[in-house]
Protein backbone atom coordinates (compact mmCIF):
# COMPACT_ATOMS: atom_id res chain seq x y z
CA UNK A 1 0.00 0.00 0.00
CA UNK A 2 1.07 3.81 -0.76
CA UNK A 3 1.85 6.10 1.96
CA UNK A 4 -2.19 8.12 1.23
CA UNK A 5 -3.56 3.93 1.26
CA UNK A 6 -1.75 3.01 4.73
CA UNK A 7 -3.08 6.06 6.34
CA UNK A 8 -6.88 5.90 5.14
CA UNK A 9 -7.28 1.90 4.80
CA UNK A 10 -5.66 0.37 7.71
CA UNK A 11 -6.76 0.13 11.05
CA UNK A 12 -3.31 1.78 12.31
CA UNK A 13 -3.58 4.83 9.74
CA UNK A 14 -7.16 5.22 10.76
CA UNK A 15 -6.59 5.75 14.60
CA UNK A 16 -3.76 7.96 13.59
CA UNK A 17 -5.50 10.01 11.37
CA UNK A 18 -8.38 10.86 14.02
CA UNK A 19 -5.96 11.11 16.41
CA UNK A 20 -3.88 14.35 13.89
CA UNK A 21 -7.53 15.71 13.16
CA UNK A 22 -8.86 15.46 16.41
CA UNK A 23 -5.91 17.71 18.05
CA UNK A 24 -6.41 19.94 15.04
CA UNK A 25 -9.96 20.50 16.33
CA UNK A 26 -8.41 20.23 19.55
CA UNK A 27 -5.91 23.49 19.02
CA UNK A 28 -9.11 25.41 17.35
CA UNK A 29 -11.57 25.44 20.26
CA UNK A 30 -8.46 26.22 22.50
CA UNK A 31 -7.65 29.32 20.45
CA UNK A 32 -11.01 29.71 19.61
CA UNK A 33 -12.09 30.28 23.88
CA UNK A 34 -9.06 32.40 24.02
CA UNK A 35 -10.15 34.68 21.78
CA UNK A 36 -13.87 34.15 23.07
CA UNK A 37 -13.02 35.34 26.65
CA UNK A 38 -12.08 39.46 25.86
CA UNK A 39 -15.95 39.22 25.99
CA UNK A 40 -14.47 40.27 30.08
CA UNK A 41 -12.22 43.03 28.44
CA UNK A 42 -13.95 46.15 26.89
CA UNK A 43 -15.88 45.93 23.83
CA UNK A 44 -13.11 47.33 21.75
CA UNK A 45 -10.68 44.76 22.25
CA UNK A 46 -13.24 41.40 21.07
CA UNK A 47 -14.54 43.96 18.32
CA UNK A 48 -10.65 44.77 17.28
CA UNK A 49 -9.65 40.85 17.42
CA UNK A 50 -12.64 39.40 15.79
CA UNK A 51 -11.67 42.72 12.86
CA UNK A 52 -8.35 41.33 12.67
CA UNK A 53 -9.43 37.81 11.90
CA UNK A 54 -11.97 38.70 9.35
CA UNK A 55 -9.31 40.70 7.75
CA UNK A 56 -7.17 38.04 7.15
CA UNK A 57 -8.76 37.31 3.87
CA UNK A 58 -7.72 34.79 1.79
CA UNK A 59 -5.99 33.17 4.55
CA UNK A 60 -8.37 33.20 6.79
CA UNK A 61 -10.41 30.72 4.13
CA UNK A 62 -7.35 28.52 3.99
CA UNK A 63 -7.98 28.62 7.91
CA UNK A 64 -11.63 27.76 7.63
CA UNK A 65 -10.75 25.15 4.51
CA UNK A 66 -8.35 23.36 6.51
CA UNK A 67 -9.93 23.23 9.80
CA UNK A 68 -13.17 21.69 7.26
CA UNK A 69 -10.81 19.44 5.91
CA UNK A 70 -10.20 17.88 9.13
CA UNK A 71 -13.33 17.91 10.45
CA UNK A 72 -14.75 16.15 7.38
CA UNK A 73 -11.93 13.40 8.07
CA UNK A 74 -12.80 13.26 11.49
CA UNK A 75 -16.17 12.30 11.09
CA UNK A 76 -15.83 10.03 8.41
CA UNK A 77 -13.60 7.90 9.96
CA UNK A 78 -15.45 8.15 12.95
CA UNK A 79 -18.16 6.16 10.92
CA UNK A 80 -16.17 4.15 9.38
CA UNK A 81 -14.45 2.93 12.67
CA UNK A 82 -17.60 2.48 14.49
CA UNK A 83 -19.40 0.45 11.80
CA UNK A 84 -16.29 -1.93 11.30
CA UNK A 85 -15.83 -2.32 15.51
CA UNK A 86 -19.43 -3.40 15.42
CA UNK A 87 -19.21 -5.68 12.69
CA UNK A 88 -15.75 -7.47 14.19
CA UNK A 89 -18.47 -8.30 16.76
CA UNK A 90 -21.70 -10.05 15.04
CA UNK A 91 -23.40 -11.33 18.26
CA UNK A 92 -23.18 -9.66 21.54
CA UNK A 93 -22.20 -11.12 25.27
CA UNK A 94 -24.36 -12.57 26.90
CA UNK A 95 -23.29 -11.08 30.05
CA UNK A 96 -21.66 -7.73 29.73
CA UNK A 97 -19.09 -6.19 31.55
CA UNK A 98 -16.99 -3.23 31.49
CA UNK A 99 -13.88 -3.61 33.87
CA UNK A 100 -12.13 -0.22 33.03
CA UNK A 101 -13.10 1.23 29.89
CA UNK A 102 -14.63 5.16 31.34
CA UNK A 103 -18.16 6.10 30.68
CA UNK A 104 -16.61 9.03 28.23
CA UNK A 105 -14.65 6.28 26.16
CA UNK A 106 -17.40 4.36 25.39
CA UNK A 107 -20.26 7.45 24.12
CA UNK A 108 -17.33 8.78 22.00
CA UNK A 109 -19.66 8.19 18.90
CA UNK A 110 -22.98 9.84 20.79
CA UNK A 111 -21.42 13.25 22.28
CA UNK A 112 -19.18 13.44 18.49
CA UNK A 113 -22.79 13.27 16.95
CA UNK A 114 -23.81 16.30 19.36
CA UNK A 115 -20.78 18.32 18.85
CA UNK A 116 -21.85 17.93 15.26
CA UNK A 117 -25.07 19.02 15.47
CA UNK A 118 -24.19 22.03 17.14
CA UNK A 119 -21.55 23.09 14.66
CA UNK A 120 -23.97 24.38 12.04
CA UNK A 121 -26.07 25.82 14.54
CA UNK A 122 -23.50 27.47 16.07
CA UNK A 123 -22.04 28.95 12.47
CA UNK A 124 -25.34 30.22 11.35
CA UNK A 125 -26.52 31.88 14.70
CA UNK A 126 -22.70 33.73 14.93
CA UNK A 127 -20.82 33.15 11.45
CA UNK A 128 -23.47 33.78 8.92
CA UNK A 129 -25.94 35.64 11.50
CA UNK A 130 -29.39 33.92 10.15
CA UNK A 131 -32.31 36.30 11.36
CA UNK A 132 -30.12 39.11 12.67
CA UNK A 133 -29.00 40.86 10.12
CA UNK A 134 -28.08 43.93 12.52
CA UNK A 135 -25.07 42.27 13.30
CA UNK A 136 -23.16 42.15 9.87
CA UNK A 137 -23.13 45.87 10.06
CA UNK A 138 -20.33 48.00 10.73
CA UNK A 139 -21.08 50.00 13.93
CA UNK A 140 -18.20 50.05 15.83
CA UNK A 141 -15.28 52.60 15.71
CA UNK A 142 -11.94 51.75 17.07
CA UNK A 143 -9.48 53.98 18.11
CA UNK A 144 -8.07 54.06 15.03
CA UNK A 145 -11.59 55.08 13.37
CA UNK A 146 -11.86 51.99 11.76
CA UNK A 147 -15.79 50.91 11.98
CA UNK A 148 -15.94 47.50 12.62
CA UNK A 149 -18.55 44.47 12.89
CA UNK A 150 -20.11 44.93 16.95
CA UNK A 151 -18.85 41.38 17.97
CA UNK A 152 -19.49 42.27 21.66
CA UNK A 153 -23.01 43.78 21.19
CA UNK A 154 -23.53 40.58 18.97
CA UNK A 155 -22.57 37.76 21.46
CA UNK A 156 -24.34 39.83 24.68
CA UNK A 157 -27.76 39.52 22.13
CA UNK A 158 -26.97 36.27 21.20
CA UNK A 159 -26.43 35.10 24.81
CA UNK A 160 -29.47 36.98 26.19
CA UNK A 161 -31.56 33.97 24.66
CA UNK A 162 -32.09 31.51 27.72
CA UNK A 163 -32.21 28.46 24.61
CA UNK A 164 -29.50 29.43 22.73
CA UNK A 165 -27.68 29.86 26.00
CA UNK A 166 -28.49 26.53 27.16
CA UNK A 167 -27.91 24.81 24.43
CA UNK A 168 -24.12 26.50 24.28
CA UNK A 169 -23.56 25.02 27.56
CA UNK A 170 -24.66 21.30 26.98
CA UNK A 171 -22.51 21.65 23.84
CA UNK A 172 -19.65 22.73 25.37
CA UNK A 173 -19.93 20.56 28.70
CA UNK A 174 -20.38 17.41 25.84
CA UNK A 175 -17.35 18.89 23.94
CA UNK A 176 -15.49 18.97 26.96
CA UNK A 177 -16.33 15.28 27.55
CA UNK A 178 -15.52 14.28 24.29
CA UNK A 179 -12.41 15.42 24.80
CA UNK A 180 -11.49 14.21 28.13
CA UNK A 181 -11.02 10.75 26.12
CA UNK A 182 -9.86 12.18 23.02
CA UNK A 183 -7.12 13.63 24.24
CA UNK A 184 -5.46 10.85 25.92
CA UNK A 185 -6.40 8.80 23.39
CA UNK A 186 -4.78 10.32 21.16
CA UNK A 187 -1.91 10.66 22.87
CA UNK A 188 -1.91 6.67 23.33
CA UNK A 189 -2.69 6.38 19.19
CA UNK A 190 0.38 8.63 18.00
CA UNK A 191 2.41 6.08 20.36
CA UNK A 192 3.42 9.13 22.63
CA UNK A 193 1.69 7.45 25.78
CA UNK A 194 3.45 4.83 28.37
CA UNK A 195 2.66 4.35 32.31
CA UNK A 196 6.05 6.37 33.54
CA UNK A 197 3.57 9.46 32.50
CA UNK A 198 0.35 7.88 31.62
CA UNK A 199 -0.82 9.75 35.06
CA UNK A 200 0.33 12.84 33.68
CA UNK A 201 -1.72 12.99 30.38
CA UNK A 202 -4.57 11.74 32.28
CA UNK A 203 -4.44 14.68 34.91
CA UNK A 204 -3.94 17.26 32.09
CA UNK A 205 -6.61 16.00 30.07
CA UNK A 206 -9.42 16.34 33.20
CA UNK A 207 -7.85 19.58 34.20
CA UNK A 208 -7.92 20.82 30.76
CA UNK A 209 -11.82 19.84 30.14
CA UNK A 210 -13.08 21.43 33.14
CA UNK A 211 -11.32 24.28 32.37
CA UNK A 212 -12.46 24.25 29.10
CA UNK A 213 -16.29 23.53 30.31
CA UNK A 214 -16.28 26.29 32.62
CA UNK A 215 -14.34 28.98 31.05
CA UNK A 216 -16.94 28.34 27.84
CA UNK A 217 -19.81 28.16 30.06
CA UNK A 218 -18.82 31.29 31.53
CA UNK A 219 -19.96 33.70 28.38
CA UNK A 220 -23.18 32.81 28.42
CA UNK A 221 -23.66 32.87 32.08
CA UNK A 222 -22.07 35.85 32.24
CA UNK A 223 -23.92 37.99 29.90
CA UNK A 224 -27.61 35.69 31.41
CA UNK A 225 -26.71 36.97 34.92
CA UNK A 226 -25.62 40.84 33.71
CA UNK A 227 -22.00 40.96 33.93
CA UNK A 228 -21.51 41.03 30.93
CA UNK A 229 -23.79 44.16 29.42
CA UNK A 230 -24.39 45.91 26.22
CA UNK A 231 -21.84 48.66 25.71
CA UNK A 232 -23.18 52.14 26.60
CA UNK B 1 3.12 -15.99 57.94
CA UNK B 2 0.30 -18.30 57.95
CA UNK B 3 -2.39 -17.66 55.13
CA UNK B 4 -5.92 -17.75 56.70
CA UNK B 5 -7.40 -21.25 55.99
CA UNK B 6 -9.95 -21.07 52.99
CA UNK B 7 -13.44 -22.51 53.85
CA UNK B 8 -13.10 -26.03 52.37
CA UNK B 9 -17.11 -26.27 52.87
CA UNK B 10 -18.98 -27.91 49.55
CA UNK B 11 -21.55 -24.88 47.46
CA UNK B 12 -23.39 -25.26 44.87
CA UNK B 13 -23.49 -23.20 41.66
CA UNK B 14 -25.59 -22.80 37.99
CA UNK B 15 -23.38 -22.49 35.33
CA UNK B 16 -25.16 -21.01 32.43
CA UNK B 17 -23.69 -22.23 29.31
CA UNK B 18 -23.62 -20.73 25.66
CA UNK B 19 -25.15 -24.42 23.67
CA UNK B 20 -24.21 -24.54 20.10
CA UNK B 21 -24.32 -27.31 18.06
CA UNK B 22 -22.26 -26.31 14.98
CA UNK B 23 -20.56 -23.00 13.50
CA UNK B 24 -23.90 -22.08 11.87
CA UNK B 25 -26.07 -23.50 13.87
CA UNK B 26 -28.19 -20.95 16.44
CA UNK B 27 -26.80 -21.17 20.25
CA UNK B 28 -28.57 -20.31 23.65
CA UNK B 29 -27.52 -20.65 27.23
CA UNK B 30 -28.57 -23.62 28.94
CA UNK B 31 -28.76 -23.63 32.70
CA UNK B 32 -27.03 -26.66 34.61
CA UNK B 33 -27.50 -26.86 38.16
CA UNK B 34 -23.80 -28.26 39.97
CA UNK B 35 -23.65 -29.34 43.81
CA UNK B 36 -20.88 -30.32 46.53
CA UNK B 37 -18.53 -27.68 44.32
CA UNK B 38 -15.34 -27.78 46.03
CA UNK B 39 -13.76 -24.39 46.38
CA UNK B 40 -10.69 -26.00 45.46
CA UNK B 41 -11.71 -27.20 42.16
CA UNK B 42 -10.27 -25.23 39.46
CA UNK B 43 -13.30 -23.81 37.13
CA UNK B 44 -12.48 -26.54 33.91
CA UNK B 45 -12.74 -29.13 36.25
CA UNK B 46 -16.45 -28.54 37.33
CA UNK B 47 -16.97 -28.57 33.66
CA UNK B 48 -15.29 -32.11 33.64
CA UNK B 49 -17.74 -33.08 36.65
CA UNK B 50 -20.67 -31.01 35.07
CA UNK B 51 -19.93 -32.79 31.31
CA UNK B 52 -19.81 -36.17 33.70
CA UNK B 53 -23.21 -35.63 34.69
CA UNK B 54 -24.74 -34.65 31.31
CA UNK B 55 -22.91 -37.49 29.34
CA UNK B 56 -24.49 -39.97 32.36
CA UNK B 57 -27.81 -38.80 31.09
CA UNK B 58 -27.05 -39.54 27.36
CA UNK B 59 -26.91 -35.87 26.50
CA UNK B 60 -23.73 -33.87 24.55
CA UNK B 61 -21.04 -32.94 27.19
CA UNK B 62 -20.11 -29.49 26.79
CA UNK B 63 -17.12 -28.72 24.32
CA UNK B 64 -14.39 -26.12 25.77
CA UNK B 65 -11.15 -25.74 24.55
CA UNK B 66 -8.48 -27.05 27.20
CA UNK B 67 -4.66 -27.62 26.80
CA UNK B 68 -1.96 -27.33 29.43
CA UNK B 69 -3.86 -26.70 31.77
CA UNK B 70 -1.23 -24.34 34.06
CA UNK B 71 -1.00 -21.10 32.02
CA UNK B 72 0.66 -21.63 29.54
CA UNK B 73 -0.56 -22.84 26.66
CA UNK B 74 -3.49 -20.22 25.86
CA UNK B 75 -5.55 -22.82 24.83
CA UNK B 76 -8.27 -21.82 27.25
CA UNK B 77 -10.65 -19.53 26.20
CA UNK B 78 -13.82 -18.70 27.94
CA UNK B 79 -15.62 -16.20 28.69
CA UNK B 80 -17.05 -16.30 32.02
CA UNK B 81 -19.77 -13.29 33.95
CA UNK B 82 -18.86 -11.46 30.56
CA UNK B 83 -15.45 -10.92 31.41
CA UNK B 84 -12.82 -13.94 29.06
CA UNK B 85 -10.89 -15.93 31.79
CA UNK B 86 -13.63 -14.97 34.51
CA UNK B 87 -12.60 -12.97 37.63
CA UNK B 88 -9.28 -12.28 38.85
CA UNK B 89 -6.15 -11.08 37.07
CA UNK B 90 -3.93 -12.44 35.27
CA UNK B 91 -4.74 -16.03 34.91
CA UNK B 92 -6.18 -17.51 32.33
CA UNK B 93 -9.35 -19.71 32.77
CA UNK B 94 -7.29 -23.10 33.94
CA UNK B 95 -5.87 -21.01 37.03
CA UNK B 96 -9.66 -19.84 37.82
CA UNK B 97 -10.76 -22.08 41.02
CA UNK B 98 -13.97 -22.31 42.71
CA UNK B 99 -13.36 -20.17 45.55
CA UNK B 100 -13.97 -17.24 43.68
CA UNK B 101 -17.07 -18.09 43.49
CA UNK B 102 -20.22 -17.40 46.32
CA UNK B 103 -22.97 -20.57 47.20
CA UNK B 104 -25.39 -19.69 44.63
CA UNK B 105 -24.24 -17.58 42.45
CA UNK B 106 -25.28 -18.51 38.70
CA UNK B 107 -22.11 -18.11 36.47
CA UNK B 108 -22.42 -17.05 32.58
CA UNK B 109 -19.88 -19.05 30.56
CA UNK B 110 -19.38 -17.83 27.02
CA UNK B 111 -17.61 -18.60 24.03
CA UNK B 112 -15.10 -15.83 23.51
CA UNK B 113 -17.15 -13.49 20.92
CA UNK B 114 -15.29 -11.72 17.67
CA UNK B 115 -16.19 -12.35 14.12
CA UNK B 116 -12.34 -12.88 13.47
CA UNK B 117 -12.57 -16.28 16.16
CA UNK B 118 -15.58 -18.13 14.66
CA UNK B 119 -17.26 -20.26 17.03
CA UNK B 120 -16.79 -24.09 16.38
CA UNK B 121 -18.69 -25.95 19.23
CA UNK B 122 -20.38 -24.68 22.48
CA UNK B 123 -17.28 -22.59 23.75
CA UNK B 124 -15.15 -23.62 21.03
CA UNK B 125 -14.06 -21.09 19.07
CA UNK B 126 -11.40 -20.92 15.86
CA UNK B 127 -8.68 -18.79 16.50
CA UNK B 128 -6.31 -19.68 13.56
CA UNK B 129 -6.30 -15.37 12.51
CA UNK B 130 -3.89 -15.37 15.14
CA UNK B 131 -1.83 -18.07 13.28
CA UNK B 132 -2.40 -16.11 10.32
CA UNK B 133 -0.91 -12.93 11.74
CA UNK B 134 2.23 -14.93 13.38
CA UNK B 135 2.74 -16.09 9.89
CA UNK B 136 3.01 -12.65 8.29
CA UNK B 137 6.02 -11.73 9.76
CA UNK B 138 5.88 -13.25 13.81
CA UNK B 139 9.54 -14.50 13.36
CA UNK B 140 13.00 -13.76 12.35
CA UNK B 141 14.57 -15.32 9.64
CA UNK B 142 17.90 -16.27 10.88
CA UNK B 143 20.34 -19.35 8.88
CA UNK B 144 19.84 -22.57 11.45
CA UNK B 145 22.98 -23.92 12.34
CA UNK B 146 25.40 -24.21 15.40
CA UNK B 147 23.90 -22.20 18.71
CA UNK B 148 25.77 -18.65 18.45
CA UNK B 149 28.12 -17.73 21.51
CA UNK B 150 26.11 -16.31 24.25
CA UNK B 151 26.28 -12.46 24.77
CA UNK B 152 27.58 -13.05 21.06
CA UNK B 153 25.26 -9.35 20.34
CA UNK B 154 24.83 -7.16 23.68
CA UNK B 155 21.19 -6.45 24.42
CA UNK B 156 20.71 -3.98 26.98
CA UNK B 157 19.02 -5.56 30.14
CA UNK B 158 16.06 -3.09 30.19
CA UNK B 159 15.56 -3.99 26.51
CA UNK B 160 15.61 -7.65 27.01
CA UNK B 161 13.03 -7.45 29.98
CA UNK B 162 10.69 -5.06 28.00
CA UNK B 163 10.70 -7.34 25.37
CA UNK B 164 10.15 -10.29 27.58
CA UNK B 165 7.55 -8.99 28.86
CA UNK B 166 6.00 -8.95 25.46
CA UNK B 167 7.29 -12.48 24.67
CA UNK B 168 4.94 -13.34 27.65
CA UNK B 169 2.11 -13.68 25.27
CA UNK B 170 0.24 -17.15 25.05
CA UNK B 171 -1.64 -15.92 22.34
CA UNK B 172 -4.88 -17.04 23.88
CA UNK B 173 -7.44 -14.25 22.71
CA UNK B 174 -8.75 -12.72 25.99
CA UNK B 175 -7.98 -9.55 24.52
CA UNK B 176 -9.91 -9.48 20.88
CA UNK B 177 -12.58 -10.96 23.40
CA UNK B 178 -12.76 -8.04 25.94
CA UNK B 179 -11.97 -5.60 23.54
CA UNK B 180 -15.57 -3.80 22.94
CA UNK B 181 -14.64 -3.66 19.63
CA UNK B 182 -13.06 -6.85 19.19
CA UNK B 183 -9.58 -5.35 18.22
CA UNK B 184 -6.63 -8.17 17.67
CA UNK B 185 -3.81 -4.56 18.84
CA UNK B 186 -2.95 -6.36 22.07
CA UNK B 187 -1.77 -9.58 20.56
CA UNK B 188 -0.19 -7.95 17.70
CA UNK B 189 1.78 -5.58 19.37
CA UNK B 190 3.24 -8.29 21.58
CA UNK B 191 4.38 -9.62 18.74
CA UNK B 192 5.77 -6.79 16.75
CA UNK B 193 7.28 -5.40 19.87
CA UNK B 194 8.75 -8.48 21.45
CA UNK B 195 11.03 -9.16 17.97
CA UNK B 196 11.23 -5.16 17.43
CA UNK B 197 13.06 -4.86 21.01
CA UNK B 198 15.68 -7.38 20.12
CA UNK B 199 18.65 -6.99 17.60
CA UNK B 200 17.95 -9.91 16.05
CA UNK B 201 14.64 -8.32 15.35
CA UNK B 202 15.51 -5.16 13.31
CA UNK B 203 16.41 -6.62 9.99
CA UNK B 204 12.60 -6.65 9.42
CA UNK B 205 11.22 -4.47 11.36
CA UNK B 206 9.37 -2.35 9.18
CA UNK B 207 8.20 -5.47 7.17
CA UNK B 208 6.55 -6.97 9.82
CA UNK B 209 4.56 -4.54 11.70
CA UNK B 210 3.52 -3.66 8.01
CA UNK B 211 2.34 -7.18 6.51
CA UNK B 212 1.08 -8.01 10.11
CA UNK B 213 -1.30 -5.43 10.68
CA UNK B 214 -2.19 -5.89 7.16
CA UNK B 215 -3.06 -9.60 7.98
CA UNK B 216 -4.69 -8.03 11.28
CA UNK B 217 -7.09 -5.82 8.99
CA UNK B 218 -7.81 -8.51 6.78
CA UNK B 219 -8.91 -11.33 9.45
CA UNK B 220 -11.78 -9.22 10.57
CA UNK B 221 -10.74 -7.53 13.40
CA UNK B 222 -11.96 -4.54 14.98
CA UNK B 223 -10.17 -1.35 15.48
CA UNK B 224 -8.41 0.04 18.84
CA UNK B 225 -10.66 2.76 20.52
CA UNK B 226 -7.60 2.90 23.49
CA UNK B 227 -10.25 1.53 26.79
CA UNK B 228 -7.28 -1.20 27.85
CA UNK B 229 -10.03 -3.98 28.62
CA UNK B 230 -7.37 -6.14 26.37
CA UNK B 231 -4.16 -5.41 29.11
CA UNK B 232 -7.20 -5.76 32.26
CA UNK B 233 -8.17 -9.04 31.24
CA UNK B 234 -4.59 -10.49 29.36
CA UNK B 235 -3.62 -13.92 31.50
CA UNK B 236 0.70 -12.23 31.18
CA UNK B 237 -0.61 -8.73 32.09
CA UNK B 238 0.63 -7.51 28.77
CA UNK B 239 0.69 -3.50 28.96
CA UNK B 240 -0.99 -1.51 26.40
CA UNK B 241 2.30 0.47 25.88
CA UNK B 242 3.05 -2.07 23.42
CA UNK B 243 0.03 -1.25 21.31
CA UNK B 244 1.96 2.94 21.37
CA UNK B 245 4.97 1.02 20.51
CA UNK B 246 3.42 -0.49 17.83
CA UNK B 247 1.61 2.77 16.50
CA UNK B 248 5.01 4.23 16.17
CA UNK B 249 6.73 1.32 14.74
CA UNK B 250 3.93 1.31 11.99
CA UNK B 251 4.20 4.77 11.37
CA UNK B 252 7.54 4.79 10.89
CA UNK B 253 7.84 2.05 8.55
CA UNK B 254 5.28 3.40 6.05
CA UNK B 255 6.52 6.51 5.75
CA UNK B 256 9.90 4.58 5.32
CA UNK B 257 8.33 2.63 2.42
CA UNK B 258 7.49 5.30 0.83
CA UNK B 259 10.75 7.55 1.38
CA UNK B 260 13.48 5.14 1.91
CA UNK B 261 15.33 5.01 -1.17
CA UNK B 262 16.32 0.81 -2.49
CA UNK B 263 18.87 -0.04 -3.80
CA UNK B 264 19.45 -0.65 -7.80
CA UNK B 265 20.14 -4.37 -7.08
CA UNK B 266 17.17 -5.14 -5.08
CA UNK B 267 15.47 -6.63 -8.01
CA UNK B 268 18.44 -8.05 -10.10
CA UNK B 269 21.12 -10.62 -8.46
CA UNK B 270 23.28 -13.03 -10.62
CA UNK B 271 20.80 -14.78 -12.74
Amino acid sequence: MNLLGSLFKSSIGKKILMALTGLVLFGFVTGHLVGNLQIFLPPAKINAYAHMLESLGAGLWLIRGFLLLCLVIHVWLAIQLTLENRAARPQAYGAEHVIRATLASRVMARTGIVVLAFVPFHLAHYTLRVGSPGWSEHTFRLTDGTLVRDVHTMMVQGFSNWLVSGFYVIAVGVLAYHLSHGIVSAVQTLGLKNEKWAGQVERFAAAYCWLYFLLNAAIPLAVLGGFVKLAA
Amino acid sequence: MVAETPSKKLFSVTLRIWRQAGPSAPGRFVDYPAKDVNPDMSFLELLDVVNDGITLKGDEPVAFAHDCREGICGTCSCTINGKPHGPGKGIATCQLYMRSFQDGDTIVVEPFRAKAFPIQKDLVTDRAAFDKIQQAGGFISVRTGAAPDANSIPVPKEDADLAMDAATCIGCGACVAACKNASAMLFVAAKVSHLGLMPQGQPERDKRVLAMVQTMDEAGFGNCTNQYECSAVCPKLISHDFIARMNRDYVAAIFKSRFKPASNAAAGGAG
